[in-house]
């Protein structure tokens, strides 16, 4: 979203200032564009060719786009920079953006930083010409557009270099990869971008002339520069702009630079005399083009961007150079190579592309850029329009603000910084030199774009959006604590690293959205299509440095809720009457302040004590629960856990038994407890079971365990009460004995048939006995086929797959374990299940019962003690040790206007309001989906209250409260802008994986895409409107949306390979059913660490999963938060191998091993380091599987390059890509 | 020729049986109007310690209907070496083993006073002898003193236990536990829910005992099963494990609410007992030992419910039909009676507890095994203690004084068939040319199976002369009787008992005077009260209890009709069926002094003597002794309770005073020491509340109603509306002359 704001922005600035629009898009449209790019790309590339025609083209094309995108994108965005003034007035529904904005307000400093985060956009910026760069692989023009760009670049080197090569080698290589990837795709990159700017701009540009084609260029310029660094290329685009004013030294810089912000400004400055030159060979036109679509917007903003636009103009002229040669060559591959489609879509797309790309990549990037860049010049012109803008937003923002100093708000929204920057501007340059310093300092940077851009010939890959770089961009710009006071402010990026503090609103690691600007009404939801939903993980553990929540107690009257919806105290809550009433913010009705709760009202009508009241200025806090929200109004019982263990042969035999018997007598030291100084309440209690139950009575009095044998598994019951359940210090001396003596009691066993059921009630009858909740862990073999209540039969049958009937796969074979789950649940019985299987244990049916009480499962097939012991023993300690609560009840209630109306996680439901979770974790999620009901007003914002009730594991009662406002918006615009990916992919993955239980798995597949495919052309409908039918245009914000969507299709669950069995596809689905949107980032779009430089404290820049990044040479870690590879060349050097392996051969590297030696030098310390982080932030404990490049592991190794074709059938990104977009252009056809 | 008593009295020491008649009436008409019928009490396992049993194997009449073991009775041709059947008239070949047989040769069977012999069945070696097994199954919802108490008294049972007889633990609260023995380390149970009954299948699965043959393919199956399991095994083997384990024994750990009876699963644990043995010993003698310290709360055989509120059923809710437990449980326990009798394995029930426990539903598992039923108030009473030493009191060989699985088959002359039995038996349903068609007592068979004897069990014997008038029989023939009695000895060897005898036949018209003398009086008396118990217990509705009352009344049996057996009044059920248990089993002495309890007089005028069941007899100067069987009771008179209580027997001068207090406590210890069950032992005094005993058993003479208008001084009045023993006889000289008439 932002993105797009920022790209309309760029293209007023673009037009004013061609040179920010144009380094915003290039950072956007290298992100932007590497959609378009397929497509564009092609359109582009085609373009090229039609290079003539596209200036023809593009002008019409562009222009409208331009206008309208600019519109949108301003109010977005450009609200701060070229719509600025228009924007001003949109600013406020930014307001969400705003915080970042309002940071902005506090922006004057901040509104550069703000520009650099919209940069991010820039990075974007690189993508878009990644993008332009795929567009014209894709095409098949890459190679040629590469060539034809080196050339071009060559020739002129400086322009191109800064404009074409500069951005797609800093954006996509530009970070890490840079160096190597950067040089290949950067000339493709360039190539693409250029062209289809150029295609589409060149006709445009004419009108803005020189303006236009520079913003054009100029996103691409700057684009290229930011692309080197494009975290820093946001600033690099504003840099762009401000390059201009410094363009003198910038030109030099510029082309080198290309790739970094700082550079760009001044390079792109000088860039853009350069690029002039370019376009006015011919090629620039195109690319203006593009800009010209911008042109537009500048009309409309160009009275403030004026200033700017000069510079801009400057720049895009030097960028247009770069494009420019790259035009000509796409544009003979557009027709060859992107088949109709991007033909058809390039040539109007390419004209559109551009503008699209422009707008929405380049547009946002832009817009910031263009304002940043423009900054000096703009900045005046700006500042009155970002001020107005700006400040609105700010305003909003007043809330967090008011809250939360304005400085906190600066600081902790440099992003806003990029609002604030318009007004700021001034000012704001300087924080986005900041944030471009470091990267922008990098002035090798532009040494390396060179490097790059000669490197880079055939990738094409890299003009398309990159993870890696949107996930760079975002922790380049979430520097400042997030703080949560503002509506509507999308928190930083999962794979950020940021602090948090809470100002009203809970916590993203509490709650995560994935929209934070909710359409006002449902046909707006409807028409976006976009899933309004929240990723809710209630006990969250939170850093070491952030506050936990504060535990409130109301008193004897329990705590102070709603009369009418029962919402409880929250900041929403308004004080009315002098304090005696208060007035719900979820149902507005008016409730009296009981005597004991009362306090007066300060001047602005807030409770006095307002700060001293966690519930009164806190998004997060538990209230102590009274007895009335207790099971038969009795207070509870401490929990208990209970340990069944499978003592048939397999289990005896693998030696799972003895390695949990072993383990279980130092584990039973770290029960959960709340206070580290205290003994854990927590009782245990033993049981080992094949076909029929043992029970132990580990009563401390006793001398010896006793064994109790029930065989009578059709009827399950307790056969003891005392002493099965004991306190762990009392009954030490018994549970230690019995422990040891459980696996020679079964060394001999010949029993290979177990029970389930049986397992599941035994443990559940306990804890009714002793009247308390409590927690089963059980560790199971075997697929239960002893007679018995739940007995299975083996129905693994693959011919199933991929027919009508591959979903009872997914089904329970029977319906018992659904009824017990539901007792379980009555109980607050949570049950976790760890299997060991050898063969079909059916995970579908074995794991209703856990996943209907809140329980994991946990898999370890084929289980060896010597390999999989560390794993196993790792994730029970922390399973067992974590943070729990028991017999937990969610409710999710909303202001009036939207309903909570489906859930997805694990927990039991009995009604459809009350999620039921018998046990809740640390770990586990509850993905909330929410849908209207009525009108939504933009005033209120929709406000969401999420209560837990829960039993603490000291036996505590508590009700944790998270709240959280999101914005309102009535243009559609917003909601793209605010939008979160990796919790859109979190819902649809959830939703998806419940879908298969009911629909055939094909079904499941193109209804994905098609809501995917819906949401994007409702954008590009709505919001980026003018460019024509042919372009693929992604929101800012959404401009990862394939990519991700691609690996969610992929993934086993939906699309197996041969080699995946049902009960993996099982348990994936189960386990993503809870994920919450860290892990399932990660699951779906595995880490990629290149490990041949480990310097310093930071972890290397990862790599896009794709095999083409793989270097021979090099070593690589993927992680998957389930799966850890350490990834060997078969080229890696020697000294590389020493330090990891101990061993200089290749060869001579154990690919069994999973655990890397221990080696005193300070690479392997690193790496180990590195490896032991990696696994701490996971719930799940990663074994580490070492794969030699060519061996056979590393089939399974490809898996995970989800980039990549995989082996299954799933396609590629950039086939994926293609396809959507035609999807797309269907949808809007 | 003897006198009818001495006869009786031989035959009694010799073979154990006593006729009512002894000298029977020849036709069918004449004995129905003999109104008590041709009948025996047969003790079968009466001691003869003076009887060697005999090595070898009896021979049987080759007749396939007919089976008769040859007898003293039997016509022999020692030429021909052939044996004429007294029964049949078969004429058998001896078996070459007989080959030496001769007038001066003959074996033991064929010598008059070998009327009674016993074989020895030997077995070849393939079949050894079978262990003596013992199931131990324990209540734990009791008093932890209660507890403590049968956990000393069942450790001091294994040290009596022979080293290789099996023992068994099962113990039951809220669940039940069969315990496994001699397993180190951890001791294990399965544990079975107490709601829940399970068939002997599903059992022996839960248990892990299917035979090897269930998993064949692992070399040539075990020729014979195993002698031991993990649940019954050896005492040599497992004494100290057990000791332990029964030391560790800890009360019923399920909490009881209050208000509440503890949940006990009596019904599944005997359930769950009967089929431990059925699929692991059947056939085998075994003893299931049940200790039960209140009523079935839950499940099967439950005979109340948990709510302390309603209490156990009385005799007045069962004629209101107000007991809703009883008929299901009657019916559980009956089904249990039926498989472990079929299986030849005992139940004996020790219910000790102040309340009742349900004997009354479970009196069947007692009644048709031969178990013993034994009623205390607590485990930790001398009477528990030592009735239960008693029951494993040796003979002089060292062997228990107990017999397994016998079974007890009839047969008898063709004039005369067998009606049916009344005892601690159950049918085998053996037809046969001697079974009658008129059932009285557990009828329609010639075979009965006792799974548990001892040597004072004796079964009542009904018969029915089935000559016909018409068809008179010869001038001195004999009708005879043959019991046959296959039993599992207690040293593991299997043992046949034969007893014959025979009694002459007499014409009712012509010899009615030797019938009558031939009357024996006191086994009439028990044989009509046996069958009057019998119908009480069996049969309902009026009818009955006015057949009862016309019989009774015919029958002059006073005190029978005041007795327990017959009189609920003032009687729990429980009561009423440990009372009705034990005079079914007991021997003909003992149960006569059940119905008529025999008092005796102590005082300074001359040695004890035994005086009138009456009330005339409570002297302020006398001591009494009743026993009633169940209660030992010592009654100091007013006057000699006041001198005790003054102290004079610690005074030298007094010395006498002394012994006339020790004399009757020095008897009743002796009737204490050889009485099995032990009798409550009551000492008391005039006006002591325990007198009671006393004042109920004895013939209201004098009441309140009449005392001054006898205007007697001696003796006490009982305060009763019972009617007297005198106004009882006048009653019945009215009945008899209008009878006659």
């Amino acid at each position: 979203m932002n993105v797009n704001q920022q790209t309309p922005m760029a293209s007023p600035y673009g037009q004013p200032q061609p040179g920010y629009g144009q380094p915003s898009y290039a950072p956007l449209g290298g992100g932007y564009p590497a959609p378009y790019a397929p497509y564009n790309g092609p359109a582009s590339a085609y373009q090229p060719g039609a290079p003539p025609q596209g200036p023809a083209r593009g002008p019409p094309t562009s222009g409208p786009p331009p206008v309208s995108a600019p519109q949108p994108y301003s109010q977005y965005s450009q609200g701060d920079m070229q719509n600025g003034p228009p924007t001003m007035t949109q600013a406020p529904p930014r307001p969400a953006v705003s915080q970042p904005y309002n940071p902005g307000g506090v922006n004057l400093s901040g509104p550069h930083p703000s520009y650099p985060q919209q940069y991010g956009a820039p990075p974007t910026m690189q993508q878009v010409t990644n993008q332009m760069t795929g567009m014209q692989i894709t095409s098949g023009p890459p190679t040629p557009a590469g060539p034809g760009y080196v050339p071009p670049h060559s020739s002129q080197p400086p322009i191109n270099a800064p404009y074409s090569a500069a951005p797609p080698p800093s954006y996509t290589q530009a970070p890490p990869p840079a160096p190597s990837a950067p040089t290949q795709p950067p000339p493709p990159s360039e190539p693409a971008p250029p062209q289809q700017y150029y295609g589409g701009p060149p006709p445009s540009q004419q009108p803005f002339a020189s303006s236009a084609p520079p913003t054009s260029q100029q996103p691409f310029t700057s684009s290229a520069p930011p692309p080197p660094a494009q975290q820093t290329f946001p600033p690099s685009s504003f840099s762009g702009p401000v390059p201009p004013p410094s363009q003198a030294p910038a030109p030099p810089m510029s082309q080198p630079q290309q790739s970094f912000p700082p550079t760009q400004p001044h390079f792109s400055s000088a860039p853009p005399p350069v690029s002039q030159p370019a376009y006015t060979s011919g090629p620039p036109p195109p690319a203006q083009g593009s800009f010209p679509p911008r042109a537009p917007p500048p009309s409309s903003q160009p009275g403030p961007f004026p200033p700017s636009g000069p510079p801009p103009t400057s720049a895009p002229a030097g960028q247009y150079p770069g494009p420019m040669p790259p035009q000509p060559q796409p544009q003979p591959p557009p027709p060859s190579a992107q088949p109709s489609p991007y033909h058809s879509g390039p040539p109007p797309p390419r004209a559109q592309m551009p503008p699209t790309s422009m707008a929405q990549t380049n547009h946002l990037p832009p817009g910031p850029q263009g304002p940043p860049g423009p900054p000096g010049p703009l900045q005046q012109p700006p500042p009155q329009p970002g001020m107005q803008g700006g400040y609105p937003p700010q305003q909003n923002g007043a809330f967090g603000q008011v809250r939360g100093p304005q400085p906190g708000y600066a600081g902790p929204y440099p992003g806003q910084s990029n609002y604030g920057a318009p007004a700021p501007a001034p000012a704001p340059a300087p924080p986005a030199q900041k944030r471009l310093d470091p990267d922008a300092i990098p002035s090798p940077q532009a040494s390396d774009l060179p490097a790059v851009q000669k490197s880079r010939h055939r990738i094409d890959p890299d003009a398309i959006p990159s993870p890696i770089q949107v996930i760079e961009d975002d922790k380049a710009k979430s520097t400042e604590p997030f703080t949560t006071g503002v509506r509507g402010q999308a928190p930083p990026l999962v794979t950020t690293n940021f602090q948090v503090k809470d100002q009203g609103n809970a916590s993203p690691r509490f709650i995560r959205c994935t929209a934070y600007n909710m359409p006002c009404t449902s046909d707006m939801a409807k028409q976006s299509q976009v899933p309004l939903a929240a990723v809710i993980k209630p006990l969250a553990t939170l850093p070491p440095d952030e506050t936990p929540p504060y535990l409130v107690d109301h008193g004897e009257g329990g705590p102070i809720r709603c009369n009418r919806c029962k919402a409880y105290m929250c900041p929403y809550m308004q004080f009315i009457e002098g304090g005696r009433r208060f007035q719900c913010g979820f149902c507005s009705c008016v409730t009296e302040v009981p005597p004991h709760y009362f306090q007066h009202l300060d001047h602005t009508g807030k409770r006095v004590d307002c700060y001293d009241r966690p519930e009164l200025s806190l998004g997060s806090y538990e209230f102590l629960a009274t007895v009335d929200y207790c099971k038969n109004n009795k207070l509870p019982q401490p929990p208990a856990f209970i340990f069944l263990i499978d003592v048939s042969y397999n289990a005896v035999k693998s030696g799972m038994v003895s390695i949990v018997c072993q383990e279980l007598k130092t584990l039973l030291d770290y029960l959960p407890r709340e206070n580290p100084d205290v003994d854990s309440v927590v009782r245990v209690g033993f049981v080992t079971y094949n076909k029929v139950l043992h029970f132990y009575n580990v009563k401390s009095s006793l001398a010896q365990p006793q064994m109790l044998v029930v065989s009578d598994v059709s009827d399950m019951f307790v056969p003891l009460l005392d002493g099965f359940l004991v306190n762990v210090n009392e009954s030490r001396m018994v549970i230690e004995s019995l422990l040891d003596q459980i696996p020679e009691m079964f060394a001999d066993t010949r029993e290979t048939e177990t029970v389930f059921g049986p397992v599941i009630q035994a443990g559940l009858e306990a804890l009714k006995a002793a009247d308390c909740a409590g927690k089963l862990f059980i560790f199971h073999t075997s697929l239960p086929i002893a007679e018995a209540p739940g007995k299975l039969k083996n129905r693994e049958d693959k011919k199933l797959i991929g027919t009508d009937k591959e979903k009872s796969l997914f089904q329970p074979q029977v319906g018992f374990y659904g009824s017990l789950a539901k007792e379980c649940v009555a109980q607050g019985c949570c049950v976790d299940l760890f299997l060991f299987p050898n063969q079909y244990v059916d995970v579908a049916t074995l794991g209703v019962v856990p996943v209907s009480t809140g329980g994991s499962i946990y898999k370890y097939t084929y289980f060896q003690a010597q390999t999989d012991r560390e794993r196993f023993l790792n994730d029970l300690r922390r399973n067992v040790q974590k943070k729990v609560g028991f017999d937990a009840v969610m409710r999710v209630r909303t202001s009036t206007g939207i309903r909570a109306t489906d859930f997805f996680g694990s927990f039991y439901m009995s009604n459809t309001t009350d999620v039921e979770l018998a046990g809740l974790d640390c770990d586990k999620t509850i993905t909330v989906e929410f849908r209207h009901d009525d009108k939504l007003s933009e005033e209120t914002g929709a406000l969401m209250q999420c209560a837990v009730l829960y039993t603490s594991c000291s036996g505590q009662r508590r009700l944790r409260i998270h709240n959280m406002a999101v914005n309102c918006c009535s243009q559609l615009a917003d909601l793209y802008r605010n939008c979160e990916t990796d919790t859109i992919i979190n819902f649809f993955s959830k939703y998806a994986f419940r879908s298969v239980l009911t629909s055939p798995t094909k079904t499941v597949r193109d209804s994905l895409v098609n809501q995917c495919a819906q949401i994007l052309a409702c954008y590009r409908k709505n919001c980026a409107s003018p460019s024509s039918a042919g372009q693929l245009i992604l929101p800012e914000c959404m401009k990862l949306l394939p990519v991700y969507l691609n690996c969610v299709l992929k993934s086993d669950v939906l699309l197996p390979g041969a080699d995946v069995s049902l009960d993996d596809r099982a348990y994936l689905r189960q386990l993503i059913s809870c994920m919450d949107v860290t892990e399932s980032h990660v699951f779906f779009y595995p880490r990629l660490l290149p490990l041949m430089k480990l310097e310093g404290d930071a972890l290397p820049v990862a790599v896009r999963d794709s095999e083409e990044r793989l270097s021979k040479g090099g070593v690589y870690l993927l992680e998957t938060g389930l799966h850890l590879f350490l990834w060997v060349g078969a080229n890696a050097q020697q000294e590389l191998l020493i330090n990891v392996f101990g061993t200089p051969s290749f060869s001579q590297i154990d690919p069994n091993m999973t655990s890397l030696p221990v080696l005193d030098n300070p690479f392997s310390q690193r790496l180990r380091e590195i490896i032991d982080s990696f696994r701490a932030q996971r719930s799940r404990y990663m074994k580490l599987m070492v794969v030699k490049q060519e061996d056979k592991a590393e089939l399974i190794f490809r898996h995970f390059l989800v980039e990549d074709k995989s082996a299954s059938g799933g396609a590629s990104y950039v086939d994926f890509l293609c396809h959507m977009h035609k999807e797309i252009r269907q949808l809007l056809s | 020729m003897a006198t009818f008593p001495e006869y009786i009295a031989q035959n009694e020491e010799r073979d154990g049986v006593r006729f009512s008649w002894n000298v029977w009436p020849s036709s069918r008409l004449e004995a129905t109007r003999m109104v008590v019928p041709v009948a025996a009490l047969f003790t079968p396992l009466k001691e003869r310690p003076d009887l060697p049993p005999i090595q070898y194997e009896p021979v049987l009449c080759s007749r396939a209907t007919c089976r008769a073991v040859l007898n003293p009775l039997c016509q022999v041709d020692y030429r021909a070496k052939l044996w004429a059947c007294n029964f049949c008239y078969q004429r058998n070949q001896f078996p070459p083993t007989y080959a030496g047989i001769s007038e001066v040769n003959q074996p033991a069977e064929l010598l008059p006073q070998f009327s009674t012999i016993e074989y020895v069945v030997q077995r070849g070696p393939q079949m050894p002898l079978m262990p003596l097994v013992f199931l131990y199954v324990v209540d734990t919802c009791m008093e932890d003193e209660d507890l403590q108490a049968l956990k000393e008294s069942l450790q001091m049972s294994l040290s009596l236990l022979p080293p290789t007889a099996l023992v068994g633990l099962i113990t039951f609260g809220r669940m039940v536990q069969v315990h496994e023995l001699g397993c180190e380390g951890i001791s294990k149970s399965y544990v079975f829910r107490g709601t829940k009954d399970l068939s002997a299948k599903q059992l022996q699965e839960m248990l892990g005992l299917t035979k090897p043959s269930a998993s064949q393919g692992r070399g040539p199956q075990a020729a014979q099963p195993p002698l031991s399991n993990r649940f019954l095994q050896p005492v040599q083997k497992i004494d100290m494990n057990l000791t332990d384990l029964l030391g560790e024994l800890q009360r019923d750990p399920w909490p009881v609410t209050q208000g509440k009876r503890p949940l006990r699963s009596l019904g599944v644990a005997m359930s769950i007992a009967v089929g431990l043995l059925e699929c692991t010993f059947p056939n085998t003698g075994a003893r299931i030992m049940t200790f039960v310290g209140g009523p079935a709360t839950q499940g099967p055989g439950m005979v109340v419910g948990d709510e302390l509120k309603t209490p156990i059923r009385s005799w007045h809710d069962i004629e209101k039909d107000n007991a809703k437990f009883m008929k299901k449980a009657t019916k559980h326990y009956e089904a249990l009676a039926g498989r472990a009798s079929s299986n030849g394995h005992i139940i004996d029930i020790y219910a000790c507890a102040l309340d009742q426990t349900g004997l009354l539903e479970m009196k069947c598992c007692a009644n048709h095994t031969g178990g013993y039923m034994v009623m205390a108030d607590s485990f930790n009473t001398s009477l528990f203690k030592q009735t239960f030493q008693r029951v494993f009191t040796k003979d002089v060989q060292g062997s228990f004084k107990m017999a397994f699985a016998a079974t007890l088959e009839i047969k008898t002359s063709r004039e005369i068939k067998v009606s049916g039995a009344i005892g601690p038996c159950v049918s085998l349903n053996a037809k046969g040319p001697c079974v009658s068609e008129n059932e009285i007592g557990t009828g329609g068979t010639c075979q009965w199976k006792v799974c548990g004897l001892d040597p004072s069990t004796t079964l009542a014997l009904y018969f029915e002369v089935v000559n016909q008038h018409n068809a008179p029989i010869p001038q001195g023939g004999r009708g005879a009787v043959q019991f046959v009695t296959q039993y599992q000895h207690a040293s593991g060897q299997r043992r046949i008992r034969v007893t014959t005898t025979a009694r002459n036949w007499a014409d009712a018209q012509t010899q009615i005077q030797s019938i009558a003398a031939s009357f024996d009086q006191e086994a009439a008396a028990i044989l009509m009260a046996r069958l009057a118990v019998y119908r009480a217990e069996t049969e309902e509705g009026p009818d009955v209890l006015r057949w009862l009352d016309r019989q009774l009344i015919r029958l002059f049996m006073f005190h029978l009709r005041r007795s327990p057996f017959l009189q609920v009044f003032n009687n729990s059920p429980d009561e009423s069926s440990y009372y009705r248990h034990q005079f079914n089993r007991q021997d003909l002495t003992q149960a006569l002094i059940m119905i008529q309890p025999v008092l005796y007089a102590y005082s300074f005028n001359g040695p004890p003597e035994p005086v009138l069941l009456d009330s005339s007899s409570i002297l302020p100067d006398r001591i009494l002794l009743m026993d009633t069987f169940f209660q030992i009771l010592i009654y100091h008179g007013e006057t000699v309770s006041q001198w005790r209580k003054a102290g004079y027997q610690e005074m030298p001068e007094y010395e006498n005073f002394r012994h006339l207090l020790q004399a009757p406590v020095d008897d009743a210890q002796e009737l204490l020491h050889t009485r099995f069950p032990m009798p409550r032992y009551i000492d008391t005094e005039h006006g002591g509340s325990q007198a009671r005993f006393l004042l109920s058993k004895v013939n209201p003479s004098q009441t309140h109603n009449n005392m001054y208008a006898w205007g007697q001084e001696s003796g006490a009045p009982i305060l009763t509306d019972d009617v007297s023993l005198q106004v009882f006889m006048d009653h019945l000289k009215k009945l008899a002359v209008s009878s006659a008439a």
